[in-house]
C-alpha cells in the first residue's frame, strides 16, 4: 500500500489505529496518582466527602501524548518506506535494452547516468533479465546477455566527443532484433531529426522510457577577433532565467606550464540563448592561449580550442640595401610593412639578431648573397618549419646566387640578368598575370586587370620548374615559385617588393597572396586549396568531458574533411597541425544550431536521480519512545513528584552552570602588539610629544641603569605605554610627564588606569615646572594635570611628610630633587590616627604603597642618559649640579624600592617588639 | 527560622510608621500602677484635671493660690489620675502557622510574630506594659521587655493547632490573640469566654495564607496537616472548594459572633497583604479609635 511517497510493508497493522479511541477512554478511566499537599486548613476539610467516586480526568494533553506514542508505535511497526521502488518496475521481466546517446552532451550528466545505469543493471540482474547496453555514438550489434556482464563493463563506458549521426542511428535500427523488449533510453537532451524514427522503432518492440538530465547545456563558440579584442559567445540550449557563466582562458605561462590565464563572465539575459563578451588580452598572452572553457560544464561543447587564427605571426623583414632617405615609397619594405602590419608582429634587424627570436616568417627583400654561417642558420630555421619569403631586385639579379646550381634557399635557378619588358628600351608590353595553376595556393583569387609586371628575374628552365611555379605571367614565365625545405618552405617573388618592377604590391592581390601563403594570420578564411589534400595530424583532441588529450595515436585527416565532415570516431574535435599552420576543429558549429529535444506526447521521460528507499519505521518507533519518556516526566509532574525541591533546584542550577561554563570561559586574550616584558620594566606614558617621550625614555633608561648598578633590582629596558591600547598590569611604576599637548585619554583608558591604581600600581606625575610654579593649577601643566587626573581614583594627598617611608626605602633622603629643586612632592595622606610610637623616629604610616606621587621636579630630565650612558641634560651647575643629579637618582631608587617593597621599611617600628620577644 | 534580632528590627520598622499607641484607657479597677492613661478622674498624675473648691481635709499645701486669688473661694488643683495598662499578647506558635503557599509570602507564623511584636513596640512606646501569655513573661515596660518579647516569640510549638493560653492574663486587662484560629472552635470559644469573664477585653487577629482563602487545588490530592498527624484524601480537590470555603466562612462568622458577645474585636489578615494595614487595625482596635465603646 502506498500513501503519497510512503509505502507500508505491513499495511494491515494500520487497522490497529482504529483502536486508539478505545484506548483514549481506557486511559481516561485510570486515575492519576494523588498529589500530597501540606495544608493547614485540613481541619476544615475533615469529614467532607467526594460527590462521585470518579477521579479527576487525566489532562487532555497527556492523553494526546500517549495517543501519539501508541500511534507512532503502530505506524512504525506497519513498516513505512519513503520513496519505495515501484513493485511493477522492480518485478518486470523480459529483455531490457539500454541505449545511451553517449555524446559529448551526455558527459555533463555522466556520473549520474552511470550511477543510474548501475542501479538499473543490478536490478535487471536480480530479476534475471537479459540486457543489452548500446551507445548511440558507437552503435554495435544488439547482444542480450546477463546484466552483470554489462555491469562489470560499466566503469569503462564513457561518452564520445561527437554526436550520433543519422548513419549511426540507422545502423542501430538495422541491428535491432524483432523480438519484444523494454527500452530505456538515456538521452543527452539535444534535438536530432532521426530520434523520432528510432523512437518509433523502439516503441514497436516494447515500452520505452526516456531518462534525461536536467542540467542546462551551455556551449561555447570559438573566439573571434573583433576590434583587437577576443569576442566570445556562449549559447545555451533553452532560454530561461538570467544566468551567468564564467569562461576561463587556458594557456601556458611563459615557462610553458599550463594555467588559467584569464576569466570572463558571460551573462545570459532572461529569455536569451546567447551571451557575448569581449576579452582583451595582450598579443603576447593571446599567442599562448590554448583553449577557452566554460567553467563547471564538464563537456566538450563548452570548450573552444584556439589555433593560429588567434596568434599573430611574427614576421621579420630584412632589406638588402639601406633605405634611401626620404624615398619611402621606394623602400623595398614599404608595401610589405603596410600589408603585414595589421595582422602580424614585425621584427626588424640583422639576420643574426632575428634568427634566435624564431619568427614564423622571414622576408628577404632583394637580398643577394648571405654569409655561409647565415646561410646555414637560415636553412636550419627553414627546415624546422619557417617560411622564407624572398623578393627579387637589382641585387639579386646581379648576384650569382642560384646561378649554376640551385641554392638551398632559392626555389629555382635564376638566369643572369633578368629581363625588362615594356620599357622604353625594350620590346613588348608589360606582362599580365596568367590564371593561377591548379596546385597553387593562390587558386581562386581574382586577378585585377591593372597588375602589370615590367621587370622580373628569370628562372632557368628545369624539369622541376613547372611544379614549383605557383603563379606565372601570361607568357608562361614564373612570377612566384615555391620550394618545400624540410618542414618549411622558400617562396620567391620574381619581382621586387616595391612598385619598381611591377604594380603587384599596389594591388589587393598582393595582400591576399601573402595571406594564402600564411604569411599573415587571423583572417579566418578557409584553408588554401593546396592544403585541402594535405594530411592533418591531430595534436590535441578533446574527450567528451572536454579534457584535452594527446592525439598522437590517431590517424591524420585530409584538409577537406577537417573542415566540413561531421565529427565522428575518425574526426575528433581537437587541434590539427597541417604543413604550415594549425587548425582547431571545435564542437560548436555555427551552421548547426543546437536545439532541445522534443519528445512526442505520451513518451515517458524520467530524470536521472531516484529517491533512495528509506524505511521510516525505526524513526517512528524512536519518536514513540521519546514521547513515552516525555509521558513519564509529564506524569511525574502531574502527581507533584517533579516538584522542584531545594536539592533538585540546586542540582538543576549546577547542571545549568556546567552547561554554560564552557560558554563563559574567558576568550583567549587578544594578541598584544606590544611585547610583554619578561623582566621587571619601568614604563612611561606616551604623551604624543616626541621630544618629551624621548626624554622620558632616556630618563627611565638612566634610572634603570642606576638600579641595575646599585640594587638588586635589575630592570629590563623601559617601555613607553599607550594608555589607549597597552596593558598596564606588567609595570609597577608608570612615569607620566604632564604636557598640555597630551589629549585627555578615553574613558576605557581611565577605567584601566583606575584598575591599575587599585591593584597596586603607582603613577609618578611630573609637571616638570617646579622652576616656575608651585603646586596647584597655577601653571599650564598643573592645570592640565588636574584635568588629566580628575577621573582617576586618587586618595587625599599631602606633601611627603618627613617620616614617610619614601624617605628611607633605600637611601635616607629629605628632599626629592630632579632637574629642578624645591617644590614639595605629594603622596597619599597618612591616616589621621597615625601616631608616633614612643621611642621610634617615625610614625606607623599608611600600610600600602601610595598610588600616586605628584611633583614637578622634572626627574626624567635629570635621570636621562644618552646611548653611551652620559647625562643628556645639564643639571644645576658644577659639583652642586652633579650632587643634585645624584640625589635625583637616589629619589628614583627610593621610589622604585617603595613600589616594590611597600611599607617594608615602615615595619621597623616592630623591630623593638620583635627583639623583645626574641629575648624572652 | 528568623533570628529574633532580625524580627526585632523588622518590627521596629513597622512600628516606626505609627504614632505612639495609647491603648484605650478603660476603667481597670485594681490596677493601680501609674501610667500615662488619664482615668478621667482626679488622682495621681501629671496632667491638669480640674480645680475644685477646697474641702475639709485638704492640705493647705494643695491650694492653688494663683487660681484662688482670682476669686473669693479657695481652690485645689487636681491632676488627672493616670495609670498604665497591661496588655497580654498571645501568638499561636503551633505547626499550622508554619505554612506558606508560595515563596512570595512569609509564613503565617512569621507574619503573626511580626505583627505581635510591632504592636508590643507601639504599646510600649505609648507607655503600656506588655507581656506574653503562657511564657511566664509578665507585663513590663521598656526596651528590655521588647527584647525579651522578641526572643520569647521565637519559640515553636509542636501542637498541630494552637489554643489561646490564658495563663498570666490579669483580670480587667487587655489582650491581643494572634492565630489562624483553624483549630477546634471549642477551645477558642472557651478561652475567649473565660477571658471575658475575667473582664479582659482585646482583639482577635486571624492570620491566613491566601491559599487557605482561595483553595486553588485540583485533582486527586491528599491534604496533610503541617505536623502530619491529620490527612484527608479527595479525588477531586476542585469539587471540595466550595464546601471548604463555606466552612471557612462559617469559622469566621463564629469567631466574629464570639467576639461580639464578649466585647472583643475580630480581624482577618492575609499574609499576601501588607503587614502595615493589619498593624493599623491593631492600633485602632487597641486605642479604641475605630469605635469607642460606651465606657463602663
Amino acid at each position: 500500500m502506498t500513501l503519497g511517497p510512503i509505502a507500508f510493508t505491513a499495511p494491515w497493522l494500520l487497522l490497529a489505529l482504529a483502536a486508539l479511541p478505545i484506548l483514549w477512554i481506557l486511559l481516561r478511566a485510570v486515575p492519576p496518582a494523588p498529589v500530597r499537599r501540606r495544608f493547614p486548613g485540613v481541619a476544615l476539610l475533615l469529614g467532607l466527602r467526594d460527590d462521585d467516586s470518579v477521579t479527576d480526568r487525566t489532562p487532555w494533553w497527556l492523553l494526546l501524548l500517549r495517543m501519539l506514542a501508541v500511534a507512532g508505535v503502530i505506524v512504525g511497526l506497519a513498516g513505512p518506506v519513503l520513496n519505495p521502488r515501484a513493485e511493477a518496475e522492480a518485478t518486470r521481466t523480459g529483455p531490457l535494452l539500454i541505449i545511451t546517446d553517449a555524446s559529448w552532451a551526455s558527459a555533463r550528466d555522466w556520473p549520474a547516468t552511470r550511477a543510474l545505469l548501475d542501479t538499473m543493471l543490478a536490478e535487471a540482474g536480480r530479476n534475471g533479465r537479459p540486457t543489452a547496453l548500446l551507445r548511440l555514438t558507437a552503435p554495435d550489434d544488439v547482444v542480450f546477455q546477463a546484466a552483470e556482464t554489462w555491469r562489470s563493463r560499466l566503469s569503462g563506458l564513457s561518452p564520445h566527443p561527437w554526436t550520433p549521426t543519422p548513419e549511426m542511428t540507422d545502423r542501430l535500427i538495422d541491428a535491432l532484433p524483432d523480438t519484444n523488449f523494454e527500452t530505456r533510453w538515456f538521452s543527452d537532451g539535444l534535438g536530432r531529426a532521426e530520434r523520432q524514427t528510432l523512437l518509433t522503432e523502439l516503441a514497436e518492440r516494447g515500452p520505452v522510457t526516456i531518462h534525461e538530465g536536467a542540467r542546462p547545456l551551455v556551449t561555447l563558440a570559438p573566439p573571434v577577433i573583433e576590434n583587437a579584442a577576443l569576442s566570445l559567445t556562449a549559447t545555451r540550449l533553452a532560454a530561461g532565467a538570467e544566468q551567468t557563466v564564467t569562461v576561463t582562458a587556458h594557456g601556458t605561462d611563459p615557462s610553458g606550464t599550463p594555467r588559467a590565464l584569464a576569466t570572463l563572465p558571460l551573462t545570459f539575459a532572461q529569455g536569451e540563448t546567447e551571451a557575448t563578451g569581449a576579452l582583451s588580452l595582450p598579443s603576447e598572452m593571446r599567442a599562448r592561449l590554448t583553449r577557452f572553457e566554460i567553467a563547471g560544464q564538464g563537456h566538450a561543447g563548452a570548450v573552444a580550442l584556439t589555433d593560429d587564427r588567434l596568434s599573430r605571426r611574427e614576421v621579420a623583414l630584412i632589406a638588402g640595401r639601406a633605405d634611401r632617405e626620404g624615398l619611402e615609397l621606394l623602400s623595398p619594405l614599404h608595401y610589405l610593412e603596410r600589408a603585414l602590419e595589421p595582422t602580424s608582429d614585425l621584427l626588424s634587424g640583422t639576420l643574426s639578431e632575428i634568427l634566435p627570436a624564431n619568427p614564423g616568417v622571414i622576408v628577404l627583400a632583394d637580398v643577394g648573397t648571405l654569409s655561409a654561417q647565415e646561410n646555414a642558420d637560415l636553412l636550419a630555421w627553414t627546415e624546422a618549419g619557417g617560411t622564407l619569403l624572398r623578393f627579387a631586385g637589382p641585387r639579386l639579379a646581379a648576384s650569382d646566387v642560384s646561378r649554376d646550381a640551385e641554392a638551398p634557399l632559392m626555389p629555382v635557378r635564376l638566369r643572369s640578368g633578368g629581363r625588362t619588358v615594356g620599357g622604353a628600351m625594350s620590346w613588348g608590353e608589360p606582362k599580365k598575370l596568367a590564371p593561377f595553376p591548379e596546385n597553387s595556393p593562390f587558386q581562386g583569387l581574382d586577378i585585377p586587370d591593372d597588375v602589370r609586371v615590367s621587370s622580373q628575374v628569370m628562372a632557368q628552365p628545369d624539369p622541376i620548374l613547372a611544379e614549383r611555379v605557383i603563379a606565372g605571367l601570361t607568357d608562361g614565365t614564373p612570377l612566384v615559385t615555391r620550394k618545400r625545405v624540410g618542414a618549411g618552405q622558400v617562396v620567391l617573388f620574381h619581382v621586387t617588393a616595391n612598385a619598381e618592377w611591377s604594380t603587384l604590391p599596389l594591388s589587393g592581390l598582393f595582400v591576399q597572396m601573402l595571406e594564402r601563403l600564411s604569411i599573415t594570420s587571423g583572417t579566418g578564411e578557409a584553408l588554401p586549396p593546396d592544403l585541402a589534400d594535405a594530411s592533418w595530424q591531430p595534436i590535441t583532441v578533446l574527450t567528451a568531458s572536454g579534457r584535452p588529450e594527446s592525439g598522437d595515436t590517431l590517424p591524420g585527416v585530409t584538409g577537406a574533411r577537417l573542415l566540413t565532415a561531421p565529427l565522428g570516431p575518425d574526426l575528433r574535435p581537437g587541434l590539427y597541425e597541417g604543413p604550415d599552420r594549425r587548425v582547431a576543429r571545435n564542437i560548436h558549429d555555427p551552421d548547426h544550431a543546437l536545439a532541445p529535444v522534443r519528445w512526442p506526447q505520451g513518451t515517458s521521460v524520467e530524470g536521472l536521480s531516484r529517491g533512495a528507499e528509506a524505511p521510516l519505521g525505526g524513526w517512528l518507533l524512536a519518536a514513540a519512545l521519546g514521547l513515552l519518556m516525555a509521558d513519564i516526566i509529564a506524569s511525574l509532574a502531574l502527581s507533584g513528584r517533579l516538584a522542584p525541591t531545594r536539592a533538585t533546584r540546586t542540582g538543576a542550577a549546577i547542571a545549568l552552570l556546567a552547561l554554560t561554563l564552557p560558554l563563559m570561559a574567558p576568550a583567549p586574550a587578544a594578541a598584544q602588539d606590544q611585547p610583554i616584558p619578561e623582566e621587571l620594566a619601568l614604563a612611561h606614558v606616551l604623551t604624543g610629544d616626541a621630544q618629551l617621550d624621548e626624554i622620558a625614555q632616556a630618563g627611565l633608561q638612566g634610572l634603570s641603569q642606576t638600579l641595575f648598578f646599585r640594587t638588586s633590582v635589575e630592570p629590563d629596558d623601559p617601555v613607553g605605554v599607550n594608555l589607549e591600547t597597552d596593558e598596564l598590569a606588567f609595570y609597577p611604576l608608570l612615569y607620566w610627564p604632564v604636557t598640555p599637548e597630551q589629549p585627555i585619554p578615553s574613558d576605557e583608558a581611565y577605567a584601566r588606569l583606575n584598575t591599575y591604581l587599585r591593584t597596586g600600581g603607582m603613577i609618578l606625575f611630573d609637571t616638570r615646572d617646579a622652576d616656575i610654579a608651585g603646586f596647584g593649577a597655577s601653571s599650564r601643566n598643573g592645570a592640565w594635570l588636574q584635568r588629566l587626573a580628575a577621573p582617576l581614583d586618587i586618595p587625599p594627598l599631602e606633601p611627603v611628610p618627613d617620616d614617610h617611608v619614601l624617605t628611607r626605602t633605600f637611601y635616607l633622603l629629605q628632599d626629592f630633587p630632579g632637574r629642578h629643586m624645591g617644590r614639595p612632592v605629594w603622596v597619599e595622606a597618612a591616616p589621621p590616627d597615625a601616631e608616633r610610637i614612643e621611642g621610634m623616629p617615625f610614625r606607623n604610616l599608611n600600610d600600602g604603597v601610595t598610588p600616586v606621587v605628584i611633583g614637578g621636579n622634572d626627574w626624567a630630565a635629570a635621570w636621562a642618559v644618552n646611548g653611551v650612558g652620559n647625562p643628556m641634560l645639564p643639571v644645576g651647575r658644577g659639583f652642586a649640579g652633579e650632587r643634585q643629579r645624584e640625589l635625583a637618582y637616589r629619589f628614583g631608587v627610593n621610589l622604585v624600592m617603595h613600589v616594590l617593597t611597600g611599607n617594608y621599611k615602615s615595619d621597623q617600628v616592630h623591630v623593638p617588639a620583635l627583639l623583645d620577644r626574641l629575648g624572652q | 527560622m528568623t533570628h529574633d534580632a532580625t524580627l526585632r528590627t523588622r518590627a521596629e520598622t513597622q512600628a516606626a510608621r505609627l504614632p505612639a499607641l495609647l491603648a484605650r484607657a478603660d476603667h481597670l479597677a485594681g490596677t493601680v500602677l501609674m501610667g500615662e492613661h488619664g482615668r478621667r478622674r482626679a488622682g495621681q498624675g501629671d496632667d491638669f484635671w480640674q480645680y475644685r473648691p477646697v474641702q475639709p481635709g485638704d492640705s493647705r499645701r494643695h491650694i492653688d493660690w494663683r487660681r484662688s486669688a482670682r476669686s473669693d473661694a479657695e481652690f485645689v488643683r487636681q491632676h488627672e489620675w493616670q495609670i498604665a495598662q497591661s496588655v497580654m499578647i498571645w501568638v499561636d506558635q503551633a505547626a499550622s502557622m508554619r505554612f506558606t503557599s508560595s515563596d512570595a509570602q512569609p509564613q503565617k507564623a512569621d507574619r503573626a510574630r511580626l505583627l505581635a511584636l510591632a504592636a508590643a513596640i507601639l504599646l510600649n512606646r505609648g507607655g503600656e506594659r506588655v507581656g506574653l501569655t503562657g511564657h511566664g513573661l509578665p507585663p513590663r515596660r521598656g526596651a528590655a521587655q521588647v527584647a525579651r518579647l522578641a526572643s520569647a516569640l521565637m519559640t515553636e510549638d509542636a501542637a498541630e493547632y494552637g489554643t489561646p493560653d490564658l495563663s498570666g492574663l490579669k483580670a480587667q486587662g487587655h489582650a491581643l490573640f494572634v492565630s489562624d484560629f483553624l483549630g477546634e472552635i471549642g477551645g477558642i470559644s472557651a478561652a475567649l469566654t473565660s477571658a471575658a469573664d475575667r473582664g479582659v477585653r482585646g482583639c482577635l487577629l486571624q492570620v491566613l495564607d491566601p491559599a487557605e482563602e482561595s483553595f486553588p487545588y485540583r485533582g486527586r490530592t491528599i491534604f496533610e496537616s503541617i505536623g502530619g498527624t491529620m490527612a484527608h484524601e479527595t479525588l477531586k480537590a476542585n469539587e471540595l472548594r466550595d464546601r471548604y470555603l463555606d466552612r471557612l466562612a462559617t469559622r469566621k462568622t463564629e469567631l466574629a459572633a464570639l467576639c461580639a458577645t464578649t466585647g472583643w474585636r475580630f480581624h482577618c489578615h492575609h499574609t499576601d497583604s501588607s503587614a502595615q494595614s493589619a498593624l493599623l487595625w491593631v492600633h485602632g482596635a487597641m486605642s479604641g479609635a475605630t469605635g469607642r465603646e460606651t465606657g463602663r
